[in-house]
């Protein structure tokens, strides 16, 4: 039976009356599972929030129908539409840390949703209830759990509370806006598992918006796919992924890594007879306060090489990056880098140790400061290292900014007028302007769309033959791991638990964990 | 904002091509803001009064023109004083010293409280410790009080009282640039600065002022307003400008004994004073409404 029925759907901005969404329609059955895929920007999270009768402020539903349940939810008012969401339509966020009250318990949060809706039920009923939707979502009901603030669970637990949350009110639908994008493969694999059986058991339509085609293709029972707020493609996962038919799907399924994929031949060739590597890493330890975050980290890296440090979230990965760049200070062990010994803290290194190494942030939104122009914050190092004249400083940003396929026009813009993509361009243009010897990139695709992340990499692998770089890519994306690292090492809980060549490290882990890593991983539906 | 993989997209076209220095930008907004507009109308009616004043005005400042408190008629405008000078060209040249004096305790305040918020808020460690202790100090006392405890300690005079209302408000706006630095401090451009080594001084004005200087420019605008409210009350009271100096505050002291027979001596001032406040607090609450738009 269909339980959501769209029809020439058309969203606008008030101001200017251009379309954000055009013509999109789509229908939806009990039980079955939408996909919405596109990037950022496409209006996949708009025509997906239609569902509600929501457009974001300045927006507005200028046409078409949406049926839900058979109610137009265009008409719908106030009060009614008030008691329509969360009943009939119900939303799970993209960030669930955003969408929890950070100052209410757990219970009460969840039992004010019932209430808010069923304001009849006695205690004992809410009780009832709450247990039997937590059970659905294998989270503990007992009175510890429901006492607990956001802040006391994980990441992938505020999700499952909050899918808890949705389900409790038993709506006929509901929009899942990427709600796996903040989680690491692992939990990523049981939240979504948990979904698909909830959907089928409860025969609720759900709509499943994300950017990553792979998820989409092993959750939904058919796809569309979005591209500037029209419908490109439309069809059954496995037909979609396997035998595109529109250009702009099969970019996107091309740009998305694939963990099955061959090996992807890997740019810049280690050399074999140089003995020496550039980075030695022994016995390194660290904490943040009086919690150990690494313990006894050893490794080297090789001239040229390129090495991935793979772990989910809490594995360490990232206060190890920090800390070979200097900015954390609380370790033991040794570091030492090209030859030399390298302090912990930036502060004590040498000025050459400093230019010879660079870092690159994961959020390209934080990385720039929004107050200089693009070509300022290029010239930044430059200013500090070399006081060239100025003639020579601008001739140097403009190669590093066509080194990464930056416009020169956007040398006197600022980082709010810039895409992400954009953004992280300019930040690898302010690493490899002093002409480093050893990059250090700390999940710098994640905050990415699929595509934009295709293109950052094969950036990143174009410098490094041409640079001859050293490398240490930090990571969680397995499959992403394949088409850049030579090397791969796995951190768990701190301790490094897999190190080898990439093809061996993810076609025959070593591991458990590892083995498991691999095994969540999300993957392309097998062609029929 | 998307970059397709299929379309290599040009940047995007943004409103704002050139942008400006953020408190020219602040200011620009401000001035779009109907209450940013008659704020500004009425502080310049006042400096334009300050400055021209003088020489506008019918009689001299210390001129005798007739009997004390004589109400109004023909030859002077509002009556006179209680020495029988004009009220309304006391009036006319009492406001420059009021003007620049909360001006300039404004700034002492700014600089200072900025520079100690911004050290505090990015070194963090002891030094952020006694520097917003001795803050809190200053802080404890109230501050009409620690402004007359300093004009009794050092003598009455107009600097000092500029000086001692500036510092008694440098503690507020320390606070204030310290939360913002706090916020500003852990972003990754810090970071990467601190990363390469860029030396203190270069990571507070380059990275991180820039950064700030929106919400302290709000600060500042309430400041200036309290500014005024407090040095025309020390005025009042005697301790700041001195006999015979033309000033508002202190026009309505001299001239209250003739409260009832010579209303204008003192209402004259107290409107004058009013209407700088006035103005000044329109100004200050457009700056923060443009500030509030700016930021987002």
């Amino acid at each position: 039976m269909k339980v959501v029925d769209v029809r020439h759907l058309r969203v606008e901005l008030i101001d200017t009356g251009t379309a954000i969404v055009d013509d999109v329609s789509f229908a939806v059955n009990e039980g079955e599972i939408l996909g919405i895929v596109g990037e950022s920007g496409s209006g996949k999270t708009t025509a997906a929030l239609c569902l509600m009768g929501y457009t974001r402020a300045g927006a507005r539903i200028a046409g078409g129908e949406i049926l839900v349940d058979g109610r137009d939810v265009t008409t719908l008012e106030g009060a009614a539409l008030q008691a329509f969401r969360g009943k009939v339509v119900a939303y799970v966020p993209q960030d669930p840390s955003a969408a929890l009250n950070p100052r209410m318990r757990i219970g009460e949060q969840v039992a004010e949703a019932l209430r808010a809706h069923e304001p009849k039920l006695s205690r004992g009923e809410i009780s009832r209830r709450i247990t039997e939707a937590f059970a659905d979502v294998s989270l503990p009901a007992d009175r510890g759990f429901l006492r607990r603030f956001p802040f006391e669970l994980s990441g992938g637990q505020k999700q499952r509370v909050c899918i808890a949350t949705v389900f409790l009110l038993r709506p006929r639908v509901v929009v899942l806006d990427e709600p796996t994008t903040g989680l690491d493969v692992v939990t990523q694999s049981t939240v979504l598992e948990t979904t698909a059986r909830l959907c089928r058991t409860h025969r609720v339509a759900a709509l499943y918006v994300s950017h990553d085609l792979a998820v989409v293709s092993n959750l939904a029972d058919k796809t569309m796919v979005m591209k500037n707020g029209r419908i490109v493609e439309e069809g059954a996962p496995r037909q979609l992924f396997h035998a595109p038919r529109h250009d702009y799907t099969r970019a996107l399924v091309a740009a998305t890594p694939h963990i099955d994929g061959p090996l992807a031949r890997v740019a810049g060739d280690i050399q074999a007879n140089e003995p020496k590597p550039v980075l030695s890493i022994r016995d390194v330890a660290a904490s943040h306060g009086d919690f150990q975050v690494l313990h006894s980290i050893s490794f080297d890296v090789m001239p040229g090489e390129c090495l991935a440090l793979v772990g989910e979230s809490g594995s360490g990965k990232t206060t190890l990056s920090r800390l070979l760049i200097g900015l954390h200070r609380s370790a033991t062990g040794t570091i030492s880098f090209q030859g030399e010994n390298l302090a912990f803290d930036a502060r004590q290194r040498s000025e050459a140790q400093k230019r010879r190494m660079q870092y690159i942030f994961q959020s390209p939104y934080g990385a720039l400061n929004n107050r200089h122009t693009i070509a300022d914050i290029i010239a930044t190092p430059l200013r500090l290292f070399e006081n060239g004249p100025s003639a020579e400083l601008h001739a140097k940003v403009k190669r590093a900014m066509d080194a990464v396929s930056l416009p020169a026009k956007a040398a006197d813009r600022y980082p709010s007028d810039l895409s992400g993509g954009e953004r992280q361009r300019v930040a690898i243009a302010r690493a490899l302007v002093l002409k480093p010897d050893m990059l250090i990139c700390d999940e710098i695709t994640s905050a990415l769309d699929v595509s934009v992340q295709a293109s950052i990499v094969s950036l990143l692998q174009e410098v490094q033959r041409t640079e001859n770089l050293a490398m240490v890519f930090v990571t969680h994306n397995l499959a992403l791991v394949r088409s850049i690292a030579h090397r791969t090492a796995v951190l768990q809980y701190g301790r490094l638990v897999e190190l080898g060549e990439t093809g061996q490290v993810i076609d025959r882990p070593g591991n458990d964990y590892t083995r498991k890593l691999v095994e969540h991983s999300p993957r392309f539906v097998e062609a029929a | 904002m998307s970059e397709g993989i299929l379309v290599s997209q040009p940047v995007p076209a943004s409103g704002e091509t050139r942008r400006l220095n953020p408190v020219v930008r602040l200011l620009g907004r401000t001035l779009t803001v109907r209450r940013g507009q008659i704020g500004l109308a009425l502080l310049a009616l006042a400096v334009v009064a300050a400055v021209a004043g003088p020489h506008l005005a019918p009689f001299g400042v210390d001129d005798f023109v007739g009997a004390p408190f004589q109400p109004p008629d023909g030859s002077s405008l509002f009556g006179t004083d209680n020495l029988g000078r004009d009220v309304f060209s006391r009036a006319l040249a009492g406001g420059g010293g009021l003007l620049w004096m909360s001006a300039g305790a404004t700034l002492i305040a700014m600089v200072f409280g900025t520079a100690i918020g911004l050290i505090a808020g990015q070194s963090r460690g002891r030094l952020d410790g006694l520097l917003m202790r001795a803050m809190d100090v200053i802080l404890a006392f109230p501050e009409r009080v620690l402004v007359l405890l300093c004009v009794a300690i050092a003598g009455a005079g107009g600097l000092l009282l500029m000086v001692s209302v500036g510092l008694v408000f440098m503690p507020a706006i320390a606070r204030a640039s310290r939360a913002v630095t706090l916020d500003v401090a852990h972003k990754e451009f810090v970071q990467y600065a601190e990363a390469i080594g860029m030396p203190r001084r270069q990571i507070l004005m380059r990275e991180i002022l820039p950064n700030i200087l929106t919400p302290l420019m709000v600060e500042a605008g309430f400041r200036l307003t309290w500014a005024m409210g407090l040095i025309a009350g020390i005025n009042f009271l005697g301790f700041g400008v001195q006999p015979p100096t033309a000033d508002w505050g202190m026009m309505i002291n001299e001239n209250r004994d003739g409260l009832l027979f010579q209303p204008w001596a003192v209402g004259l001032p107290i409107i004058c004073i009013g209407f700088v406040i006035f103005g000044a607090n329109l100004l200050a609450d457009a700056v923060a409404r443009a500030a509030a738009r700016i930021e987002g």
